[in-house]
């Protein structure tokens, strides 16, 4: 399976992502499965006029390719000219590109929320670069290829959305495309992959404990639950961060701060300081997904009410200073 | 004369266009275009001042960490608060393990697949350099990106993850480190310096950074195979040690107390670092502006049409001369010995940067593993640090590529102004108003291009290591 690679409006932070790949090397992964790059801007050797060929044999279907990776937002401004990002060698907007690729492509993945959603600028007052995603303005369908597109395999735009993406996202979304086929049946509402958005963050949460007691962190670097003061999404926020470790061993919430919901579209402006919680007369205004919001109060009073002392204590700490309790006789 | 542009130049991070006018096959004059702008001084505008630490590690995926030191820096300034002792460490790990990956993605993904090129295929090291450093397929890849995942395991315990990591605080870091988790990431260093000794290098650390000068390094490149040893033999073949000099001086903020602030003059000396000297034009880049700017009263608004622009990239410079920045500036100004001998001769240069990160590498790994011996499990990461409503702040450090600066200003609560220089900023800066080229398009002049030439712009413009998502943010 051939993927083709295109930047913009990005940091680049999800092709780094991506290089993480554990356990197997990524290029070896890929190869494994059949899956090589036709060109990437970080990793080709081909450069300047070598590659505006490949590319341009892409767009006018002189040369096959299967899979259209496209990271970092779709910039139209200033005025609609999309000089905002006109691609390095070839004088033309990258939004061209883009819309020329995607009409050979047979699927085109959007990496990361800047090209699903369309980035800090299009959650920026004014959206003053004119952004937008593939297929999306922010939670809106439309974007720069337009609410209808489908690629040649018959599907809208799949958006591994993440801030930055995890590398066994893009490395699974392709093997599952490449051995068993992709449909509307494997992405969510939002065009996200199932395989890692049937999850919510709040899943695995090493935090869980002090959640159930609604033994809240007050500051920094405390062990407890980072829902009820520091801005924590992770009960809303769709992934699978704490089941699926980053770097081998991390996850937002193992390193000590908030999810902020990086998956979801709009993060960028969540409308309150990232790690700050809103409350709305002393309880969260963003509730765990799927929860009645009396519900949550009933729970939080009751399990506020039992929390264990070593609960409690051990959650305005950065360190266990009340270990659970050994009983006589292994019992 | 022929005027043409090259790219899109790639294996780099983010976009990059060249343009080279070329008279008799060789490079009359050089602009740099930057050609990707996202405005992120003016996304940052408005917000909660400690949201810029949610937002700035997304300037750059591959310094991600060193964008989120310098708020950080900046916003404890700002609070009048240091990091405890814990604090400062972790987040000098986490700084460190970014930089040396991204010295070593650079040397191994992005620099040496220009040496497989067909253009040297008559050159004695050519065979080898192909099945060593072919991009994606060379045997040199697969171990890089395995030590690569694994050092940055480090940052999964300190920080959560890499990129984009919200654990370093203007009051220290988010995450403490028990007696466990630091024999865990001790192992990791431990994994790391043996790949580096035994792919890299060929010999142990502390030999190499004790190298004391150009001769001493040939000796030591004939008398081995390592990677960096089959560049070293390759690059003295092409003669890339005289070619690709820039600037005269060079500029560090000073990296992990380890390495002095400082910036090095043409007549050998280090002047003591004054950031009141740095100002921004904008003569040349699609901005609005007149005089040069500090950064502290820096603007940056669009002018798309404007004439004689060439970029989206201002042009910062210190006391009004240009300055290159990056691992050389810091071992120069530093008084590294080996790299004061590289430069002794022919100024900056390809091999001269290229070591520079080596020595780095073997300089700074062992510290890391001094570092994080002092962490002291059970003290304090992380100190209340309450920003005040208004007031200024700069943050500077050292990301891999050079000195990174954050401005910032805040007024009744919210972000007033933001402006950053990153380092390549500097280093592919484009003419100021007095037409003076940046430290690149300086490097280009005299070197072979157009039809038929061997790639030698192509490792002049990496040997900077450019960072273009950094540079115009």
């Amino acid at each position: 399976m051939k993927v083709l690679w295109l930047q913009s409006g990005g940091c680049g932070g999800c092709t780094q992502s991506l290089l993480c790949h554990e356990p197997r090397p990524l290029f070896d992964e890929l190869r494994g499965a059949g899956i090589e790059f036709v060109w990437h801007p970080a990793l080709s050797e081909a450069s300047g006029e070598e590659a505006l060929t490949i590319l341009d044999d892409c767009a006018s279907g002189r040369r096959e390719f299967d899979v259209l990776c496209i990271e970092g937002a779709m910039l139209r401004g200033p005025n609609g000219t999309g000089k905002f990002h006109l691609m390095a060698g070839s004088g033309r907007p990258l939004t061209e590109w883009v819309q020329r690729l995607a009409e050979r492509a047979k699927w085109v993945f959007a990496i990361g929320s800047c090209s699903a959603w369309g980035g800090f600028s299009a959650n920026t007052p004014g959206n003053p670069l004119e952004a937008c995603g593939l297929q999306y303005d922010t939670d809106t369908p439309g974007g720069l290829l337009g609410k209808a597109f489908r690629s040649q395999g018959g599907l809208p735009v799949v958006n591994l959305a993440g801030c930055p993406t995890h590398p066994g996202w893009i490395v699974d979304t392709l093997e599952k495309l490449a051995f068993d086929g992709l449909t509307v049946h494997d992405l969510d509402e939002v065009g996200r992959p199932l395989l890692y958005a049937e999850q919510l963050v709040h899943h695995g949460c090493p935090r869980n404990e002090f959640y159930e007691f609604k033994a809240s962190a007050e500051k920094h670097s405390d062990l407890g639950c980072l829902m009820e003061n520091l801005g924590c999404k992770g009960t809303q926020a769709h992934a699978d961060c704490n089941t699926r470790p980053w770097n081998g061993v991390g996850s937002c919430l193992k390193g000590g701060y908030a999810c902020i919901a990086c998956t979801e579209p709009g993060f960028e402006s969540p409308g309150h300081p990232f790690q700050e919680t809103p409350k709305l007369a002393g309880i969260p205004i963003g509730l765990p997904a799927d929860m009645p919001k009396a519900w949550f109060v009933a729970l939080a009073a009751l399990s506020k009410s039992a929390t264990p002392k070593r609960v409690r204590d051990n959650a305005v700490v950065d360190h266990t200073v009340v270990r659970p309790g050994v009983k006589k006789g292994g019992k | 004369m022929k005027r043409i542009q090259v790219g899109p130049f790639n294996r780099v991070e983010g976009d990059l266009e060249i343009g080279l006018d070329v008279d008799a096959g060789r490079v009359v004059a050089a602009r740099v275009n930057s050609p990707l702008f996202r405005g992120f001084e003016q996304v940052l505008v408005g917000r909660d001042p400690a949201d810029a630490l949610a937002v700035v590690p997304r300037i750059c995926g591959i310094c991600s960490v060193a964008q989120s030191a310098a708020a950080a820096n900046a916003l404890s300034r700002l609070a009048g608060v240091a990091p405890p002792p814990n604090g400062e460490l972790a987040g000098r790990l986490v700084l460190a393990a970014e930089n040396l990956a991204d010295h070593l993605t650079h040397f191994y993904l992005f620099f040496m697949p220009d040496f497989c090129r067909p253009a040297y295929v008559d050159r004695q090291w050519h065979g080898t350099a192909a099945e060593r450093f072919t991009a994606q397929t060379g045997s040199a890849v697969a171990p890089w990106l395995q030590a690569r995942a694994r050092l940055f395991n480090l940052a999964g315990f300190l920080a959560g993850r890499w990129p984009h990591t919200l654990a370093l605080q203007a009051g220290g870091s988010t995450k403490a480190i028990g007696a466990g988790e630091r024999i865990r990431i001790q192992a990791l260093l431990r994994e790391f310096r043996a790949f580096v000794e035994e792919r890299l290098l060929g010999d142990r650390l502390e030999a190499f950074a004790a190298l004391p000068d150009a001769d001493a390094l040939h000796a030591w490149a004939a008398a081995r195979n390592s990677d960096a040893a089959l560049f070293l033999r390759a690059a003295s073949d092409l003669g890339l040690d005289a070619i690709g000099r820039g600037s005269e001086r060079f500029l560090s903020y000073g990296a992990y107390g380890l390495f002095p602030a400082g910036v090095w003059q043409p007549d050998l000396t280090v002047d003591p670092l004054d950031p009141a000297k740095i100002a921004e034009d904008v003569s040349h880049a699609w901005l609005h502006g007149d005089a040069p700017l500090p950064p502290a009263q820096g603007e940056t608004r669009v002018a798309a049409d404007k004439a004689g622009a060439y970029t989206w990239c201002k042009a910062p410079r210190y006391a009004g001369e240009v300055v290159e920045t990056g691992a050389l500036a810091r071992q120069l100004v530093a008084g590294q010995p080996l790299l004061r001998s590289l430069v002794a001769r022919h100024g900056g240069n390809v091999v001269a940067r290229i070591v520079a990160r080596l020595i780095e590498v073997a300089r700074v790994l062992p510290a890391m593993e001094d570092w994080l011996r002092a962490i002291e499990p059970g003290a304090p990461f992380c100190l209340p640090a309450p920003l005040p409503d208004s007031g200024h702040a700069v943050g500077l450090v050292e990301a891999a590529r050079g000195g990174l600066g954050h401005w910032l200003s805040v007024k009744r609560g919210r972000i007033e102004r933001y402006q950053i220089i990153a380092p390549t900023t500097w280093n592919f800066s484009p003419r100021d108003a007095a037409g003076t080229p940046g430290a690149l398009e300086q490097a280009l002049v005299g070197l072979p291009a157009g039809d038929g030439a061997p790639p030698t712009v192509q490792h002049v413009v990496r040997s900077f290591d450019p960072c273009m998502v950094c540079t115009v943010h």
